[in-house]
This record gives structure tokens, sequence and C-alpha cells, in this order.
């Protein structure tokens, strides 16, 4: 075992490292970060038999691209449907390989997806703030923003060819393309109509996509109340609809507060996959009970705990 | 207080609201309600996030839902509330010279008062901290004496420093990040909210009284090279 030192020769913009969030501190303006696709970056570190939420790059559709300078190190890519290049030629993401001394890697967007992540066998040595290494994308805490020229390094860095070949993708990583809300908080400040036009109207993504969140296209939504509320707290999902009636889906690195109605809120299942989408993307919005949310999220837990233990003990079995 | 409204949000949270306008008492039972529940945690509690009117209560879902935290909420909110203990009060140090504070000359000539009675004003508000939001560490306080309250500037200006006091309206607030805003910039803080001390990571907390204490440049450069 020994370090591995890796080279960025370009990194896209929105390239940062991630891990499995900074959980507990909205109170005190922080949101939880961490991966916009967490199943993705889990997949990634539960083939190589890290942690779940070990820290990793997210790659954004700018793409990046990297050389292995000392070392060498085997690594995970798990998200979306990206292009890698590699030694061997051409891949999609979900593979696991091994970057040698020299050797290039290449991330580049593909067929679907937004987010791709890349973990690492040995340990991502980035920076931390309040226990984890997640970037914060407007006060740039945490692990930081991967930028072109900088070099990253592997601590214990290991090589593990019995690992090496594709990790399955399952259904539940797919983009989804409707996405399942409970309404409110604040629906009753909308009219039926305005609510009905929300539940079946065919939105689009904007090119307003970041780590914070993304604006969607559509039909206005304009409340019939006054548009200004005390200001209070926003969750990853919520839908907030601003004085041009557009609404925004609030996505890992929101404010933690704001003064603007939600008229509904994203399930956390949908999210991942909801991030999966790009913009022009169509998506409907399904509003579910929250009783059925609940329900949802127990089958949801259990299908992710099933993908990952499967990921982990075919790890094991091959001496992983 | 009458009895809170309880939304549901998505399938992990309840929002509690006590009133739909600002008030002394809806913040009050926002407290009295955070400082129970810190004390008493539910099964499945994760965090609580106050704000002016209303407590986000986050939970998870996997280890129980709404109809339960709500009766979980409700039984904290029957019981017999002790009173609360006081505030914490932080002291934050303010320069209000030169260049640090940009916008207290046009500020002093919209209230009608001089630079150092507008100063003399800020020194003496009553501040709590109502909340946090926006981005880490900004702590939102209320208490901006009312001679010295102007809506915010018509437009935001950039790449306002951190550590910049502000205030716009009856709000005040200590910056952590340089970035743009469209409230009056009145003066710096070498005082860190950010604290960098892992076991007390922001200098406040909710519900905390808060006191400007003025300093001169020297003092401001001293403190800020400790910081």
């Amino acid at each position: 075992m020994s370090g591995a030192r890796l080279k960025i020769g370009f990194a896209g913009p929105l390239v940062s490292v991630q891990d499995g969030g900074r959980m507990g501190r909205m109170r005190f303006g922080v949101p939880e970060s961490g991966a916009m696709d967490r199943l993705a970056l889990a997949a990634a570190n539960t083939a190589l038999g890290n942690a779940p939420g070990a820290a990793g790059i997210e790659v954004s559709r700018g793409g990046l691209t990297l050389s292995c300078s000392e070392g060498a190190v085997t690594l995970a890519i798990a998200g979306g449907g990206f292009i890698v290049e590699a030694a061997g030629g051409p891949l999609g993401s979900w593979h696991i390989l091994t970057l040698r001394e020299g050797e290039r890697l290449v991330i580049r967007p593909g067929p679907w997806g937004s987010w791709c992540y890349v973990a690492f066998a040995g340990a991502l040595q980035a920076g931390d703030w309040l226990g984890s290494a997640s970037t914060h994308a407007l006060s740039g805490l945490g692990g930081g923003v991967i930028r072109t020229g900088q070099a990253i390094e592997i601590a214990e860095a290991q090589i593990r060819p019995v690992l090496e070949g594709p990790i399955p993708c399952p259904v539940i990583a797919r983009p989804r393309h409707t996405a399942r809300v409970v309404l409110g908080p604040q629906d009753r400040f909308f009219g039926a109509e305005a609510v009905e036009a929300f539940l079946s109207a065919r939105y689009t993504l904007s090119d307003a996509y970041d780590r914070m969140g993304v604006r969607l296209s559509g039909p206005a939504l304009v409340p019939e109340a006054a548009l200004g509320i005390p200001s209070e707290a926003i969750l990853r999902g919520s839908v907030q609809v601003a004085g041009d009636g557009v609404p925004v889906v609030l996505l890992a690195d929101h404010q933690t507060t704001g003064g603007y109605p939600k008229i509904a809120t994203v399930v956390d299942a949908d999210l991942d996959g909801f991030a999966q989408l790009r913009p022009r993307d169509a998506v409907r919005f399904s509003a579910i009970p929250p009783a059925e949310a609940v329900a949802l999220a127990r089958h949801r837990a259990r299908a992710r705990q099933d993908y990952l233990a499967a990921l982990g003990r075919a790890t094991a079995r091959r001496g992983g | 207080m009458a009895d809170p409204a309880f939304r549901p949000v998505a399938e992990h949270a309840l929002l509690v609201e006590f009133g739909s306008e600002i008030s002394d008492a809806a913040h009050e039972a926002v407290l009295r309600l955070d400082g129970a529940l810190a004390a008493a945690p539910f099964p499945g509690f994760r965090e609580a996030i106050p704000a002016y009117v209303n407590l986000l209560v986050d939970f998870d879902p996997l280890e129980t839902d709404h109809a339960a935290a709500e009766a979980a909420l409700r039984a904290l909110l029957g019981a017999k509330a002790g009173p609360r203990p006081d505030p914490a009060v932080r002291e934050v140090l303010a320069c209000y010279e030169g260049d640090l504070a940009p916008d207290l000359p046009a500020l002093a000539e919209l209230c009608g008062m001089s630079v150092e009675a507008v100063i003399a004003a800020h020194l003496a508000g009553d501040y709590r901290v109502f909340m946090y939001g926006f981005a880490p560490g900004y702590a939102y306080l209320a208490g901006v004496p009312e001679a010295i309250r102007q809506p915010r500037k018509p437009a935001p200006v950039r790449g306002i420093p951190a550590g910049s006091l502000i205030v716009a309206g009856a709000q005040c607030l200590v910056t952590t990040l340089t970035m743009p805003t469209g409230w009056w910039v009145i003066g710096r803080s070498p005082t860190p909210i950010l604290t960098g001390d892992p076991d007390r990571p922001f200098l406040f907390d909710v519900g905390d009284k808060v006191i400007f204490r003025r300093v001169g440049r020297d003092d401001f450069a001293r403190a800020e090279g400790k910081a």
C-alpha cells in the first residue's frame, strides 16, 4: 500500500469533492450537501468495499480528465450514462478500473445523466468541514471544487485487479421523469387551478441547474395570496415558487431558509433520479398522500439496501 | 398561544406553525418547542430548524411517520412549560470606520441623523438571533431600533466582504461569505461567526441575545489578526 497522485488535466464547472453529506446543521444555515445522486456515490464506494458515504469526486456534465502522475489506484465510476475513456478503451460509467502511472482517464457526458462519481480504493485526501468532505457550493467549505491543474492525493492507494469490471446499474439509479411530491406546506396559497396545473403540466428543466437547485420551464403558478411569507426552513426537494410564478426545485446545496411559498416537496426517494435529469428533459409531478410517501421511503430504502448489499457481497466474494 | 398547525413536508418532516405573521409570541412558542424537543427528542427525530413563526421538525421515515411525530410534538406542547432559561449573551465587535462602513453616510442621510447618531442607535439595539438562513453562519438578528430602519437598497451590490455588518428594516446580520447584498453595509466585524471550534462551530444559538461593542480601526485590525 502506498499513495497515488492524480493530476487534473481538465475539470468542468461544478466538479467537486462530495461524500454522504453534512447532516443535522440546517438550524445553522448549513444544508446537507453531499452527492446529488447519493445512490450512485454509494454504489461506487460499496463496489470497492468502502463505506457508502466515503468521499469521492462528483463529476458534472462538464466532464473530467485526470492522469496518474505517481503510483497506481483502483477506482470505481458510477452514476448516469457517462462515457469513460481509459487505457483499455471506451467504457460506460458503472465500471471499476485501475489507473497506473502515466495513464489517463476521461469522463464525459454520454447518453443520459447529469452526475457521475469516482470513488477510490484508498482515501481521497480532501479538506473537511464539520466532519464532512462534501463541498458546499456557495461557500466552498468542505473538500473543495476540483479545478484544472490541481493535484489529488490518494492515501493508502490499493491496486485491486480482481475487482475490475462492470458494476451493475440498477433500475432505481435511472433518471426519474415523474417525481412524486407531497403537496405543501404552502399549497393553500395557490388556487385549485394552479395546483392542478402544477400536477398536470409537463415541465422541463432549464439551464439554470446547479447544486443549489434547478429552475423549471413550464406554466407559471401564480399564487392567490401574497407571495412573501416570514422566512422559514427549506428542504432538499422543496418546490419553491418565486415572484415570476416559475417553480424551482431545491437540491443538495439549497438555502436553508427562504420567504417564497412552496407548493410541494419532492419525496426523498425520487431526488437522486430527479437530479440525473438534464436541462430540457421533461418531468411531471404526481401528488401522493404523506402516509404513502412514508411507505414509499421504506420500500425504496429496502431496494437500495438490497442492491448495495448484493454489490458488497460480490466485492467480498472476489476477495475485496 | 393557540394550537399550532401541523403541515406535512414530504415523507420526512412536519412544519409546526404558530402563526402566519411575525410576532414575539409566535417566535417565543417556536423557541419553547425547539428547547423541549432538544431536551426530549422522540424516536426517529433528526433535526429541528427554527424560523420566525414556525419550527420545521425533520424525522427519519424509516423509524416514525407524520402521525407519530405529531403526537410526540403535541405531548411536548401540552407539558407544563417551565420558565425558559435566560438567553446567552454574545458579544460581537463592530468597527464603523471609513471604508469598512461604505453605506453609513447614505443611511444617516435617509434617517435624517448624523453618522454618530446612527452608530449610537445601532449599538443601543436589543438584538436576538431569530434564525439562521441563506448560507452557513448567516444569523438573522432582529432588534434594529426604529430610528434607523430602512428598507433594503433597490439593487444589490456585489462583492460585499465576509464580516460585513449589514442592516435592512428591523434586521441586522454579520456576513460570513463575500456575497452580493442589498442591505446597508454599516461596518465590519472581526468576530468570527464560523468559529473554527469543532465543539462550538457557530457563535450563536437561535434565541441568543447579541451585544455589539464598538472598536476603532486599530482594535479591529488587531482582533482580525487574532481571529
